[in-house]
């Protein structure tokens, strides 16, 4: 794996249109008004909301009597903090039940599309939105999320805002924004067996680290990127944030355009070739220039882990732990005070590390797609005697379909725990908790200190490492488990 | 939003690179639909791990500036994150760099972020373990003072300035284009004609 950096000034010939990269057509789309010296006023087209970063947000309109804007383009649904055991519905928790609850009034107050508990349409926010088909291509997309990077996948600029600025939304269906620099990330190569997006994104946030493309919107291209899924695809747009990217997108294409076809909320067969036209009009012109450019090679990459307490403090699976003197002097006593919490041993290998936990889920890997990589590793083994693994699907619609393709019996029988759609693990604000002192092996997003639970410590990898780990006892590739 | 006064202060350091706002807020203190409340729980994590972190000695529970490294408030997005801290008295936050999300929150909520060189933070960050090494930071005219008698000034965006020193959200100024905004979405709604969002609303 090589990673380039380098910039590129404009290419515009004298005379002609200015060219344009994907991200500045959508912002230019967008932008309702600038002044001179102050922030633009953004129009935003789709607000997802979800109990945790909206209540606030609605207690500011109401105490101010603003009505809110335009609910139909709004969207929510409850994800944070609701249980995955089977009577989810009972809340324990007070203050998780009073947020569920407000978000409930709130909708129904102002007349604003709510995923509840078993409508079908229930899940991770991130998730949701592209099962429904409301994710297109050129829109402007935010949400009290940081992980809402993970539209970009369909080509629009999607990215996470305070609760603050969802009241902003709310009242005006606009934001003030600074335009965004630029990023083209050109991902080379094909995978490795045992290697998929996630080890991509992860190998990317390696080499940046975890604020290297802070005042950045980046845009994913190259082979590797036409060739995945869209749900690949998603996985990739959904860490854009871990290397500080307010977001990440990729231009439709063929296969974008393939996967809205159909849903519930995808443009009319007789719209449609007004659609496709209007969606691929955003494509970036040839030869347009971004702010900076990093290349990726994929062709040698070995699934990716991360050893440390951020995104960034990833390696391949192969490699040992870094020596602190091997760390830029600047950032070894993070990897020290990391290296203390995740009580491993500089220079150390990764594979072998034992764990505890491991879990499959989350609006970066809870989709049907990894649970039938995790499906396909467990089949005919069983998970280590010692090792306690949850599955959460990502949403109702995704869970139903494992259930039909019968993944939820495989998961049981290898000796996992088959759960109800939510966040779940990922983020430590609902039941479930890693225990203190115990170590995960994890799909999701973030390996913060504390994130799954007070003094859990957290691995990320890929649905397929996670898998292989879990029957393993121990960090381990899934390579000898694929046939 | 308070209004931003010129603060004179002691100040905390927080000599950690990409403190997240996980480490500042974890999420387990974020069931509330409240905006109060967050303060007592700032740094849960490392105030448990260690007694003599600052957020948990007397002489700093006044303090109301903050020096911090590089990154800091990475990662969630969570306002919580500046709620907490604005809730437990800080109003100023100097440092190297900030992520993106947590600095427009923390424009949002009266809570000043300056970005200084790193020569400067790095020794603000050794200085400050003087308990007796207080600043003033004053926006209107876009000093830092330093118990020396030297200053810097620092550069800072007008409109945010304008926004903190008079203690103005978003929501008014973005409503005084109402006619733009309406002018814009007519636009748009003819060009996406094939659009379903409103035929599909319940």
């Amino acid at each position: 794996m090589s990673v380039k950096s380098e910039s590129k000034g404009s290419t515009a010939a004298p005379n002609q249109k200015p060219l344009k990269n994907i991200i500045e057509k959508i912002w230019d789309a967008h932008l309702v008004k600038q002044k001179e010296g102050h922030p633009a006023v953004f129009a935003i087209d789709l607000m997802l909301l979800h109990e945790v970063t909206s209540a606030q947000a609605f207690e500011n309109l109401a105490e101010r009597k603003i009505p809110v804007a335009d609910p139909q383009r709004l969207l929510a649904t409850i994800d944070h903090s609701i249980p995955t055991r089977p009577n989810r519905h009972e809340i324990y928790d007070e203050a998780a039940r009073a947020q569920v609850d407000a978000l409930r009034q709130n909708c129904k107050k102002h007349g604003i599309p709510f995923h509840d508990f078993d409508s079908g349409t229930q899940g991770i926010v991130h998730v949701i939105g592209p099962e429904l088909g409301v994710t297109q291509p050129g829109m402007t997309i935010v949400c009290g999320d940081s992980h809402t990077s993970t539209h970009g996948a369909f080509g629009a600029l999607a990215f996470g805002i305070g609760t603050s600025e969802v009241g902003h939304v709310l009242a005006t269906g606009c934001l003030l924004q600074e335009k965004p620099k630029t990023m083209k990330v050109t991902f080379k190569g094909k995978f490795l067996p045992g290697v998929y997006a996630k080890d991509a994104i992860l190998a990317l946030i390696g080499q940046l680290g975890i604020g290297g493309a802070t005042g950045h919107v980046i845009e994913y291209c190259g082979d590797a990127i036409k060739a995945m899924s869209m749900e690949e695809r998603m996985t990739v747009c959904n860490m854009s944030i871990e290397c500080g990217a307010r977001a990440g997108l990729i231009s439709p294409d063929e296969t974008t355009y393939a996967y809205i076809k159909g849903r519930k909320f995808a443009p009319s067969d007789k719209d449609w070739a007004k659609a496709v036209e209007t969606w691929q009009s955003f494509c970036g012109d040839r030869d347009a220039s971004y702010d900076r450019e990093v290349v990726v090679d994929l062709d040698l990459l070995a699934p990716m882990v991360t050893w440390g307490t951020n995104p960034g403090q990833a390696l391949q699976i192969s490699e040992n732990i870094p020596s602190l003197r091997d760390i830029a002097p600047e950032h070894q006593a993070t990897a020290q005070r990391a290296l203390e919490y995740t009580q491993l041993r500089e220079g150390a290998p990764i594979r072998g590390v034992k764990v505890d936990w491991a879990f499959i889920g989350s609006c970066t890997n809870g989709r049907i797609e990894d649970l039938r990589i995790a499906a396909n590793i467990l089949k005919g083994h069983r998970v280590a005697e010692h090792v306690t693994m949850y599955v959460v699907p990502g949403s109702e619609a995704v869970m139903k379909q494992a259930q039909k393709e019968g993944l939820d019996k495989v998961f049981e029988a290898a000796g996992a725990v088959f759960r109800n759609p939510g966040c779940s693990m990922c983020l430590g604000m609902n039941d479930d908790k890693v225990p203190s002192g115990k170590r995960c092996i994890s799909s999701s997003n973030r390996n913060f200190v504390g994130r799954q639970g007070p003094g859990s410590i957290t691995h990320l990898a890929s649905p397929a490492t996670v898998a292989a780990s879990a029957i393993a006892g121990e960090i381990s590739s899934s390579d000898k488990y694929l046939g | 939003m308070d209004k931003f006064k010129t603060i004179s202060s002691k100040v905390i350091p927080l000599p950690m690179k990409d403190v997240d706002t996980d480490l500042i807020i974890p999420a387990q203190f974020m069931t509330s639909i409240s905006r109060d409340g967050y303060a007592q729980n700032v740094f849960r994590r490392l105030r448990d791990k260690d007694p003599q972190f600052p957020f948990n000695l007397e002489k700093y529970k006044d303090a109301q500036v903050m020096v911090v490294d590089d990154n800091f408030g990475c990662g969630s997005s969570r306002e919580h994150a500046v709620w907490a801290l604005y809730g437990a008295g800080i109003r100023v936050i100097i440092g190297k760099s900030f992520a993106d999300i947590f600095a427009s929150n923390a424009s949002k909520n009266g809570l000043l972020l300056l970005t200084l060189p790193a020569m400067v933070v790095d020794r603000l960050l050794a200085d400050a373990k003087n308990e007796e090494y207080t600043v003033t930071v004053d926006l209107e005219n876009q000093v830092v003072s330093f118990p020396d008698g030297r200053s810097l000034g620092f550069e800072y965006e007008a409109f945010r300035k304008h926004c903190l020193l008079h203690g103005l959200d978003d929501i008014d100024y973005i409503r005084s284009f109402d006619k733009e905004i309406e002018q814009f979405r007519k636009k748009q709604e003819k060009e996406w004609a094939f659009s379903t969002l409103r035929a599909n609303h319940p």
